[in-house]
């Protein structure tokens, strides 16, 4: 019989004991910090779609929405009410199965990965030792909601951005893999709260920086520094094409392709992959904030902490959005081989020698 | 107990699912069939206490290769129906590599039995998986590590060599002169004088 409770991947922040399993109060327990992580997702995606839209207008220059509560707070609750309300239409040549459970895989898998984020200490729901390579995992499952919608759909446009959306996240999955390889190396573990740890007591300490020569690898910290700077700029670039954010939007190009995946979607279906998209984005900034801007850690530690972790990391997070909204607004879409020559051509070379070059450093150095 | 309910859920699901790929009549079908295979194998995994093997399957079956199974099978337009029609003239063939595997099998269950019912899990119980993995693959199987990792390179390089054909006449584009251009080959700026034109 297999030992539930030492099961590596169910052990938890909060300790069971090992003589009382008490599995029931566990699983319970386990089912609020679910339920606790998925309204304050929900909520933040209400405020980050705000957020998006609000930044977008005023690199515009104009106001965003401004009409539905003060300064337009509550439009995303409006605009959701809204899609709830609407009917479900299924096109009637679509294989219904796959096209309702489309935006479910999509929306399911967008949460899942959330799953071994530590936010602050000890706040993670289940604090595994392989996190890294679950969050790869899982979200390389959500390329699987965009291409059976698109194919689902049984129409010209969906079917293209499908296809579109499938090469774009696979290729980009491969740099981000060797990207995160090279934090793997350096801070010697694949447990997100312990790379966190790593990176404690000042922003010298970054993975980003690295600028400080007390640390780990002494002063071979400073040949880590530029090249783990650009893996930063780098795992930026390919989140903002793994989320198919623009300039990387080509699965929903709506000037060529109307709105692509989700042309044949309406009411709550496509306010599912909607949402999924919110909180991939959120996901991908999260994790640029744990592997490489110190997690909850503070900019400067100053020995005392007057703030909670958490506002660290929402603050950091926060603004890796503010980028994201950014790119959307300033930079010009990619033509399609421009985005697959600088995926396959350029982030995926200079990744592996960046590889190389930590790899390198780790191992002279002794530390490992 | 609640492990071997996970195991006989995951185990008759994973059985189930597999033979859905091979009844189900739509292709698209048979590949979303198949991906339940790998997680529910992937749950076993998870069951033995190997995390990392799990997610990897996962990865590398489900994040990569069922995505190029699904993609090839959405682009051909190939008759399903007409193929299956000449399914039962397989049969026999299909019947003898099963009646092989399932043999196999019965003699590695019984080989594992016989041993005594050794524990599947790491030796070193200190290490985590990832560590128990490295320890051996790149020390004990290093050459035969290696040896997997060129014939991957080999049929990197043969689907290169299948591909890839020199067509005279073709127009490409060079990014590098592309990105060189400046405003001064591209725009030509001309003052014109009114009621004149350019010729």
């Amino acid at each position: 019989m297999i030992d539930f409770a030492a099961l590596p991947i169910l052990q938890t922040v909060i300790a069971i004991p090992a003589e009382d399993p008490g599995w029931g109060l566990w699983v319970l327990m386990k089912l609020l910090q679910v339920l606790g992580f998925v309204i304050v997702l929900a909520l933040l995606v209400a405020a980050l779609v705000l957020a998006d839209r609000k930044i977008w207008a005023a690199v515009q220059m104009r106001r965003g929405p401004n009409v539905v509560g003060a300064f337009g707070l509550l439009q995303t609750i409006a605009d959701a009410l809204k899609f709830f309300f609407k009917e479900i239409i299924v096109p009637a040549g679509s294989d219904k199965f796959l096209f309702i459970l489309a935006p479910l895989i999509a929306l399911v898998m967008a949460f899942l990965a959330w799953a071994v984020i530590p936010v602050a200490p000890g706040w993670v729901i289940s604090d595994i030792n392989v996190g890294v390579l679950y969050v790869l995992a899982i979200s390389s499952l959500g390329v699987y909601g965009i291409m059976i919608g698109g194919w689902a759909s049984n129409s010209k446009y969906p079917f293209m951005g499908a296809l579109r959306s499938a090469a774009q996240m696979v290729s980009y999955e491969v740099s981000i893999g060797f990207i995160i390889l090279t934090v793997i190396f350096v801070t010697g573990s694949m447990n997100l709260t312990e790379i966190v740890d790593t990176q404690a007591g000042g922003f010298w300490n970054w993975n980003m920086f690295r600028l400080n020569p007390a640390t780990e690898f002494g002063l071979a910290n400073y040949i880590l520094t530029p090249v783990l700077f650009y893996m930063g700029v780098l795992f930026f670039i390919s989140a903002l094409a793994e989320t198919n954010r623009p300039p990387f939007d080509l699965p929903e190009a709506e000037s060529e392709l109307v709105a692509g995946y989700q042309v044949e979607y309406s009411s709550t279906p496509f306010l599912m992959f909607f949402f999924a998209e919110y909180v991939n984005i959120m996901l991908l900034s999260a994790m640029m904030v744990i592997l490489f801007l110190g997690g909850w850690h503070a900019p400067i530690d100053i020995g005392v902490q007057f703030l909670p972790g958490v506002f660290w990391f929402f603050l950091k997070t926060a603004f890796i959005f503010f980028l994201f909204a950014m790119v959307k607004a300033i930079v010009p879409r990619y033509r399609y081989d421009q985005l697959m020559r600088l995926g396959w051509k350029v982030f995926l070379p200079t990744a592996i020698v960046a590889v190389l070059i930590v790899s390198g450093v780790v191992v002279l150095t002794g530390a490992a | 107990m609640i492990a071997a309910i996970a195991f006989y859920i995951l185990a008759s699901v994973a059985v189930g699912a597999a033979f859905m790929v091979v009844a189900s009549r739509n292709p698209v079908h048979s590949v979303m069939f198949l991906i339940l295979t790998f997680f529910s194998a992937a749950g076993l995994f998870i069951l033995m206490g190997a995390e990392f093997l799990a997610l990897l399957l996962i990865m590398v079956y489900v994040g990569a290769v069922a995505v190029l199974f699904l993609f090839v099978v959405m682009m051909l337009d190939v008759d399903f129906v007409e193929l299956k029609k000449g399914f039962l003239s397989f049969a026999p063939i299909g019947g003898i590599v099963a009646a092989i595997l399932l043999l196999q099998m019965i003699a590695l269950g019984a080989a594992y039995f016989m041993d005594g019912g050794r524990p599947l899990v790491a030796p070193d119980a200190t290490m985590t998986n990832l560590e128990a993995f490295g320890a051996v693959l790149y020390t004990k199987y290093a050459g035969a590590f290696e040896a997997a990792g060129f014939v991957l390179l080999v049929a990197m390089i043969g689907a290169i060599v299948l591909t890839l054909r020199d067509r005279e006449g073709v127009r490409r584009q060079s990014a590098v002169d592309q990105m060189a251009r400046t405003r001064e080959d591209g725009v030509e700026l001309v003052d014109i004088e009114p009621g004149q034109g350019l010729g």
